[in-house]
């Protein structure tokens, strides 16, 4: 039986994104774009298996070695700091981890900062890094509105165009760190099936720097 | 007496083989407390694979942790001498596993070999995680680097020593974007680097390409001659070199080591040389060991489909006529579970009925 490669895949407009991308890299499994309910698709010949996934999950699946490979977003990756191999960056689904908050707000060294966020280590780890005494509050969604109804001074999100911040009345204060998709794999996966690790990731790096 | 694998887990003849193999090398067993006090780890944090340490009040006073590494332990209570001291340990640690996040206890078997460790002793200490492996399963891999090639090639290029850490997080990520971004902002030559980063493969097939790189480099030079002696070995085709096995360089210099098996998602071995470890604690001797992570094991092995291989229902029968009919069955080589009802959730081949003093079976499956 043919050694399977495993690639695990963020459900939704990125990992379509990403799908073709390996497809192209010579990956391909025609039954993946059938319109239908099913998560995981394999073209035995191409010895390859594709699972779409929760995007936050993806990290979890390759770490715990259900996956060899998939694609997580950074902010996952520095949010959960999983133990895996981060081996490309796809420069797909970019945007920045941004501190943002009120046009008004001033920080203010006397006080706590109260920081909204659903990136608690990510935001733990920029406020240590520069010394600042910080209140974490962690939320689940609706982010923005933590601001404008005094529950924080400042949020920790995503930022991609910057609308919903906008339309919250809200602004860009700091950068912490850009954001993109990634190639990632398991340790003893890239031990175990380094041939199709290896030309997988030369055929991406190939793409990406086309479209860079 | 032989014991057969309903007996014995997978984890269980691994710690037995392993025993077994590292005294035949003449390395012995060492013992040592649970407990030791919280601050031989404060003063060596970095040194272990997670900060987070359990720890508790002893009735004196001091302030004590539930042992999150063996080898703090076997070097605080060994001395500088002549020679080399090998032994071998069998223990539970506790730490935050790297997989799940969370408190775990994790029991590990080892080897350390402290003093005048020269270039045969490294050559043992890799051999013995290789035949470590070998034990194990039959398809495994030993992933090796040596921390003097690392640090050759960034002292030749200049890199700062405050930007180590992040090159080195980037170097045991296989992350060659951000380390190519780290040499750009700080001016570094990343080519040697990139090249350091994403060589993978037989020692065969990389020390030559790495010769062509570094050129004189007598780190590079040891590992060749290290490589050289299992040419021909049944561990060979095993072996790959790869420098994204890196540790802290204020504990570790020269080889450092991890080996996977097939079936496993981690590293179920790690090891390496820690001279600056001694050096820190003001010890002139040298040090290599490695740890096999058993609890990771368990992984190998599939779980067992059934309780017992026969349940055996009786009634009023007396006590001598039901032990008679366990004791026929169980000397026949069946598991047996003697009871008058069925037992919720048990899982057994068949069930047997003892009527009138003999045993009947009245159903293959339960």
């Amino acid at each position: 039986m043919k050694t399977m490669l495993n690639v695990a895949l963020p459900k939704g407009r990125l990992g379509e994104k990403v799908y073709a991308m390996f497809e192209k890299a010579g990956f391909e499994c025609p039954s993946i774009r059938e319109n239908n309910r099913k998560l995981i698709f394999e073209n035995e010949e191409k010895g390859v298996r594709y699972f779409w996934v929760k995007p936050s999950d993806v990290a979890i699946y390759v770490e715990r070695g259900a996956a060899d490979v998939g694609v997580a977003g950074k902010d996952i990756l520095l949010e959960y700091q999983p133990a895996v191999y981060e081996l490309l960056d796809l420069n797909l689904g970019k945007c920045r981890m941004a501190v943002a908050a009120k046009a008004d707000f001033r920080d203010d060294p006397r006080r706590t900062l109260k920081v909204a966020t659903k990136f608690v280590n990510i935001a733990r780890n920029y406020y240590t890094s520069i010394g600042r005494d910080i209140d974490i509050i962690r939320l689940n969604g609706s982010i923005e509105i933590a601001p404008i109804l005094g529950l924080s001074d400042v949020i920790v999100d995503i930022v991609e165009t910057g609308t919903t911040l906008k339309e919250n009345n809200l602004v860009v204060h700091e950068t912490i760190v850009p954001i993109s998709a990634r190639l990632i794999a398991n340790r003893a996966g890239f031990a175990f099936k380094n041939e199709a690790i290896e030309t997988l990731l030369r055929e991406l790096a190939a793409q990406t720097e086309v479209a860079v | 007496m032989n014991l057969s694998q309903t007996v014995i887990s997978g984890v269980e003849s691994a710690v037995f083989t392993l025993r077994e193999l590292y005294g035949r090398y003449g390395y012995t067993p060492y013992k040592m407390n649970k407990f030791e006090e919280y601050d031989l780890y404060v003063r060596n944090k970095d040194f272990l694979i997670s900060d987070s340490i359990i720890t508790f009040t002893d009735t004196n006073g001091k302030l004590m942790a539930l042992k999150p590494d063996v080898t703090l332990s076997i070097v605080k209570n060994s001395r500088d001498s002549e020679g080399v001291q090998k032994v071998y340990y069998n223990e539970n640690v506790y730490r935050v596993s790297e997989g799940t996040h969370a408190f775990r206890e994790i029991m590990q078997a080892g080897i350390e070999c402290i003093g005048d460790v020269d270039e045969y002793c490294l050559y043992e200490v890799l051999k013995l995680a290789a035949e470590s492996l070998q034990s194990i399963a039959a398809d495994w891999v030993l992933n090796i680097s040596h921390l003097g090639v690392v640090s050759a090639v960034l002292e030749a290029l200049s890199v700062p020593e405050a930007v180590y850490g992040d090159v080195f997080r980037a170097i045991g990520e296989k992350n060659l974007h951000e380390l190519t971004a780290l040499c750009n902002q700080y001016g570094i030559d990343g080519e040697k680097l990139g090249q350091l980063i994403t060589v993978y493969g037989a020692p065969s097939a990389v020390l030559p390409q790495l010769r062509v790189l570094l050129g004189e480099c007598e780190a590079l030079a040891q590992l060749e001659r290290v490589m050289a002696v299992f040419v021909g070995t049944p561990f060979e085709s095993h072996l790959r070199i790869d420098f994204s096995v890196i540790s802290n360089t204020k504990y570790y210099n020269g080889f450092t080591f991890k080996g996977f098996v097939q079936g496993v998602p981690d590293s179920v071995l790690s090891g390496g040389q820690y001279d600056n470890l001694m050096r820190k604690i003001g010890r002139r001797d040298g040090a290599v060991g490695f740890a096999v992570y058993l609890d990771m094991l368990e992984q190998l092995h599939a779980p067992m489909s059934d309780d017992a291989d026969g349940i055996l229902l009786y009634g009023d029968e007396d006590i001598a006529t039901v032990s008679r009919a366990v004791e026929t069955l169980t000397a026949e080589g069946a598991r047996v579970i003697a009871a008058r009802v069925l037992p919720p959730k048990c899982r057994a081949k068949h069930i047997w009925k003892l009527e009138q003093g003999e045993v009947k079976r009245v159903e293959n499956d339960a």
